[in-house]
């Protein structure tokens, strides 16, 4: 064999500037021009405004559902997995969203186990992402279909969550990020509406339901910091909307009634705005990395264990593998 | 998406501004992620004794990473054979966290007979890509360490009229498992003339024998142009002739780093005297793609040949035998061996299921996390 001889020293003082802060940027533009895929699965019962906020956040039609109360409003008799992508573009960076809707779920008589679709789907793009990675030829960049967020839409009855939902979130907030939002929060006053965050937010805790950002997960001190402010004020009670209203001299986003307009994206009115900045414009990155660097390798170690082993497998290779 | 639509989304730099939805700041959250994490890098210096290395990485990186250097006399040199040392160092740079270590492989090209002497390098390559395929086959992947060399200077002694065999062998034996930037060392012993019709030799003897030298990328069309230029002077200049020195010189009134003759003063920061700065820029700005190169294709192809000769898998993924692990023929009979057991563990497992599935009835109650 050979001898090796290793020597570390930590903190060395440079004696002039070099440039490695310059790698940042050479990976933030390898990054921007790769293009990032944004997965989101949309889960609660049917009329809750959920293909709405979906477009709201996005300010596309990313969900075709909201097209209104047309004929084909069918509820399905079992709950589907309706996966739809979109090419968004904003400032320079490309983003292929992926709206994963479940029409069906919670619309039942008899609503038993009607998460198991999901988290069969769910654990299904993890295998087909462990698929591609035990390849012997593999792909350069492994097509991303797992899903990165779960938004599950709480019905906004102003008592407490209901079985079906304390029962999804149990089962589910371990296999993938799941985000509480309370829906169509303009049916509720500002006093019932925080009464009933309240109240919810206890009995996630009394189930032991982790929703994202999940507290171990927390990095580092800052992390945590960022993160428990924004655990106290889930789950976010949000309006959807994508008609536009004058109000005061400005376009909104909004909901016209008789006694006024539900201005979406004013901070009084709902917590849209405060979705859409932790979602998007703060933790978009995270949802993904929590997804691969958690949930994935916990999918994947199960798997090492259960079947005895994974087959390399090459292209050419037809022989089905234990997978 | 319709122009209309197009105009609307590219306009919108300003969050309030309508339209906007904010994914735009995605970059800044990988930034900040990156930032944190910090970067490792690993290179790999091969050359004869006495080419200047450990001056040059020192002048490279600005620290000294051999601050306890004892040189061996010729009589100690003539016992040794190749070792492998590898300084690790962590360097900070605006908040940027840069793990360097540098594998210096001193004894290199000493011996009489230096017919062997790559083979203890070649084992430590390889040795690095099995450990991070072992790594990244295992069950526990949160801290991978990545210590596959990504990138390989091998310097080439300026007394020569060119390549010498030996530089054609090792070259030629390592060319698919890092990436090999030649560098002509100690540029100073020769004059810009003499420099030029070297180098010219060197790339026509690298075409010759057919040797694959890291190729620096091509500028992208949305790149400034002073990048565009840099890449393009960076290109014409290889291999990179270059002088190293850790002394500080008095010349023209300032201080600088050189090497003090009676005829003058050869500065290494000069880029009329040597090649030193399009070095370090070129290792500086490439270094990602380095990385990149290194994990998509010398590792890929190292682990595609792994497995096509017989990864086996234990029960918790793979736990490939050792780098020098038994022969093709011993691997098929193992194999057989483990498949067999894989099987009748297998088929154990079902038999239990079915046994035990014939006991519960059929209401489904799963907790929904079976595949």
């Amino acid at each position: 064999h050979y001898y090796c001889r290793q020597s570390e020293s930590i903190g060395s003082t440079l004696l002039g500037y070099i440039g490695i802060d310059t790698i940042i940027e050479q990976m933030r533009k390898k990054t921007m021009k790769a293009g990032f895929d944004f997965n989101i699965m949309i889960v609660g019962h049917s009329g809750l405004g959920k293909s709405t906020l979906v477009n709201t956040l996005f300010k596309s039609q990313v969900s075709r559902w909201s097209s209104g109360w047309g004929g084909e409003h069918k509820i399905p008799k079992t709950v589907e997995i309706k996966a739809v992508s979109h090419v968004i573009e904003e400032g320079g960076v490309k983003m292929k969203l992926t709206v994963i809707d479940t029409p069906g779920f919670g619309d039942q008589i008899n609503n038993e186990n009607c998460w198991d679709p999901i988290s069969k789907y769910i654990n299904e793009q993890y295998e087909k992402f462990l698929k591609e990675e035990v390849n012997i030829a593999r792909k350069k960049r492994i097509p991303d279909t797992r899903v990165h967020c779960c938004l599950y839409f709480i019905s906004p009855t102003g008592h407490s969550l209901r079985q079906l939902d304390i029962e999804f979130m149990k089962h589910l907030s371990r296999v993938v990020n799941i985000i509480p939002v309370i829906a169509k929060s303009d049916t509720m006053t500002p006093d019932e509406k925080n009464e009933f965050k309240h109240r919810v937010r206890k009995e996630l805790e009394t189930h032991g339901i982790e929703y994202y950002p999940q507290n171990e997960f927390d990095d580092d001190m800052e992390d945590k910091n960022e993160n428990d402010k924004i655990r106290e004020a889930m789950p976010f009670a949000v309006v959807g909307s994508d008609k536009e209203f004058q109000v005061n001299g400005k376009r909104v986003l909004g909901r016209k009634t008789a006694w006024g307009v539900v201005e979406v994206e004013n901070p009084n009115h709902c917590e849209f705005a405060l979705l859409r900045d932790f979602l998007i414009r703060s933790h978009l990155q995270d949802l993904k990395e929590v997804t691969h660097n958690i949930h994935y390798e916990t999918y994947r170690a199960r798997r090492l264990n259960d079947n005895g082993g994974l087959h390399p497998i090459s292209a050419n290779n037809t022989q089905e593998s234990n997978l | 998406m319709s122009q209309a639509e197009k105009i609307k989304q590219g306009q919108f730099t300003n969050p309030e501004t309508p339209g906007y939805v904010g994914f735009a700041n995605l970059p800044n959250q990988v930034h900040r992620k990156s930032v944190k994490k910090g970067f490792e890098f690993t290179l790999m210096v091969v050359g004869e004794s006495g080419l200047g290395k450990s001056t040059l990485i020192n002048s490279l990186f600005l620290t000294d990473l051999y601050p306890e250097r004892v040189i061996p006399g010729a009589a100690e040199k003539i016992e040794r054979t190749v070792q492998i040392e590898a300084s690790t160092v962590e360097i900070e740079e605006r908040g940027v966290k840069l793990r360097l270590t540098v594998v210096d492989t001193p004894g290199y090209g000493d011996a009489i007979n230096s017919q062997d002497c790559f083979s203890t390098i070649i084992a430590y390559i390889d040795d690095q890509f099995e450990r991070y395929l072992h790594d990244e086959s295992g069950l526990n992947r949160r801290h991978i360490v990545d210590n596959r060399v990504h990138c390989c200077f091998y310097f080439i002694s300026p007394l020569g009229h060119g390549l010498k065999p030996l530089d054609v062998q090792f070259m030629k034996a390592i060319h698919n498992k890092v990436n090999v930037v030649p560098v002509i060392a100690k540029a100073d012993t020769l004059t810009l003339r003499e420099r030029e019709r070297l180098k010219r030799r060197i790339l026509d003897e690298i075409d010759e024998h057919g040797i694959k030298i890291y190729h620096l990328p091509d500028a992208e069309s949305d790149e400034d142009e002073d990048f565009k230029e840099q890449t393009r002077i960076l290109k014409a200049s290889i291999p990179f002739a270059v002088v190293g020195s850790n002394q500080q010189i008095e010349a023209k009134g300032k201080k600088v780093r050189g090497r003090l003759y009676p005829w003058g003063v050869v500065e290494v920061e000069n880029p009329e005297h040597n090649d030193f700065l399009k070095l370090r820029t070129m290792l500086i700005t490439h270094m990602q793609d380095l990385q990149e190169v290194t994990q998509d294709l010398h590792y890929e192809n190292f682990r595609s040949e792994r497995l096509k000769r017989g990864g086996r898998l234990s029960s918790h993924g793979y736990v490939l035998s050792p780098a020098y692990g038994p022969e093709p023929e011993e691997m098929d009979k193992d194999m057989i061996l483990q498949e067999k057991e894989a099987e009748l563990r297998r088929m154990q497992e079902m038999i239990t299921k079915m046994q035990a599935q014939m006991q519960i009835k059929p209401d489904g109650a799963g907790d929904g996390q079976h595949v």
